[in-house]
């Protein structure tokens, strides 16, 4: 069985964290120009091309895409064909704040009650999954609070059906306004019960830009979303345009035959996400 | 595309409406949060603050950390609606005489920007790293001790915004152009 030193774990983590903050995914930057071809207001097109500016300028190396370098949120999926030598989440935690320190970002967590930051950006909230074969996948999402305060759940009725799914997205984005920092890539999360649902949300913000669900029924409730939201007026920054969101990704599991939970979270443009594999 | 040179008169106030595109460059000084809720308690108990901010306008940030040979780390606006239950006392109480965030703001922030004739502006959210090189200067003036919450004085030059609220009573959130799917 293979063995995986903690100090590979710190080391790789670190790294995600640095190099997270300063290069935007390509696909986002692609969707910013295609955007831009398609605003015909002024203002909305150069702001899409600023963003396109912002993405050049971070990936330099010095100044991070954003201030708000978030908080770390780590999918974490581990093999089953190996063991690790002390404590993984320790591990994890000590690369965040490393990264944190030596990259210059922002530590911005802090106690919910008496708000003293731990000046650590730790803990980071990991979600682990077991995964078949050798090796460890860490993938991290710096989310920043913009995006994340606007974000919600709704424990809706059966009855509701996908006519109340829609108005619940619609009411949640359009409440997201400007301050979410559109356009937004929109995870929804629906099924499961009240914890599945939001992460299930949070997964599908990772989905590659572009692609629509392999349900029928899902991508066509995406495609809808997509056009609905994007005729709010928001646009970018939420100055006015028709590029309000730049992707709707629905994930769904099983739930109960008396429940229909649904998650919106939102993602800001600065869709910031890397993996690794050890 | 306005510019505009700090402080910000009410001579300029007068010609700026909601949506309006503006470059200013001058003085501006950090404030969120924790800056916030400090410069209340203060004023609730009488206190003098470390810096003088009437007529000044308060910039929502909060920088990341400068790197060794920069003047400051990325610098973009953050959600302006956390400062709303704290504004109106500033705008009144202090005299500042505009703001720089993102996003909309409360009835009441409204109504006083329009009484004490002062301005509310959008910057872009998510350009921290493009903000970063329009800022010529920063000088940490207040409140040290909380790091990336603290009061930083700024020197920028051109640094772009979008008038939201103007003292008119225009609100540039409030025109969207909606379309049918």
């Amino acid at each position: 069985m293979r063995l995986v030193k903690l100090s590979e774990i710190s080391k790789a983590v670190q790294k995600l964290v640095i190099d997270a903050n300063h290069y935007l995914p390509y696909d986002m930057v692609d969707a910013f120009k295609t955007a831009a071809d398609n605003e015909k207001e002024k203002r909305a097109k150069n702001i899409l091309y600023k963003l396109v500016e912002n993405y050049k300028t971070a990936k330099e190396g010095i100044f991070p895409l954003c201030q708000d370098t978030g908080i770390a949120v780590v999918f974490l999926q581990v093999g089953d064909d190996l063991r690790v030598d002390g404590n993984i989440y320790d591990a994890i935690n000590k690369g965040i704040e490393t990264g944190y320190a030596e990259g210059f970002l922002r530590k911005s967590i802090a106690d919910p009650l008496t708000r003293i930051n731990t000046n650590t950006n730790t803990p980071a909230i990991i979600h682990t999954e077991i995964i078949r074969g050798p090796q460890i996948k860490i993938t991290l999402m710096t989310k920043g609070a913009g995006a994340e305060n606007k974000s919600a759940l709704k424990m809706l009725s059966p009855a509701d059906g996908i006519d109340g799914i829609k108005d619940f997205v619609m009411d949640t984005v359009g409440k997201a306004g400007a301050a979410a920092c559109p356009p937004f890539v929109i995870g929804v999360g629906i099924g499961g019960n009240f914890e599945t649902a939001p992460l299930l949300a949070k997964k599908a913000l990772l989905r590659d830009l572009g692609l629509f669900s392999k349900d029928k029924t899902t991508a066509h409730l995406e495609k809808t979303l997509l056009k609905e939201i994007n005729c709010l007026g928001l646009g970018p920054l939420g100055l006015g345009g028709v590029t309000t969101a730049l992707a709707v990704n629905v994930e769904t599991i099983p739930c109960h035959i008396a429940s229909l939970p649904v998650a919106v979270n939102i993602q800001c443009h600065s869709a910031r996400h890397k993996t690794v594999i050890i | 595309m306005t510019k505009i040179t700090l402080p910000l008169t009410l001579e300029i106030m007068q010609t700026l409406h909601a949506g309006d595109d503006v470059l200013i460059t001058g003085v501006i000084y950090t404030a969120r949060d924790a800056a916030h809720k400090r410069i209340t308690e203060m004023l609730v108990a009488g206190k003098k603050l470390p810096v003088a901010l009437k007529g000044q306008l308060i910039y929502y940030c909060g920088p990341t950390p400068t790197k060794p040979g920069q003047i400051i780390g990325a610098c973009g606006p953050t959600t302006s609606g956390r400062m709303d239950k704290y504004t109106p006392r500033l705008l009144e109480d202090l005299g500042i005489k505009g703001m720089i965030g993102k996003g909309e703001r409360s009835k009441e922030v409204k109504e006083s920007l329009v009484k004490n004739q002062a301005v509310y502006f959008s910057a872009l959210g998510g350009l921290g790293a493009e903000y970063a090189k329009l800022v010529t200067a920063c000088e940490c003036v207040a409140f040290e001790e909380m790091g990336p919450e603290a009061i930083y004085k700024l020197t920028v030059e051109n640094f772009y915004a979008v008038v939201i609220n103007d003292i008119f009573g225009g609100d540039h959130y409030t025109k969207k152009t909606t379309c049918t799917p």
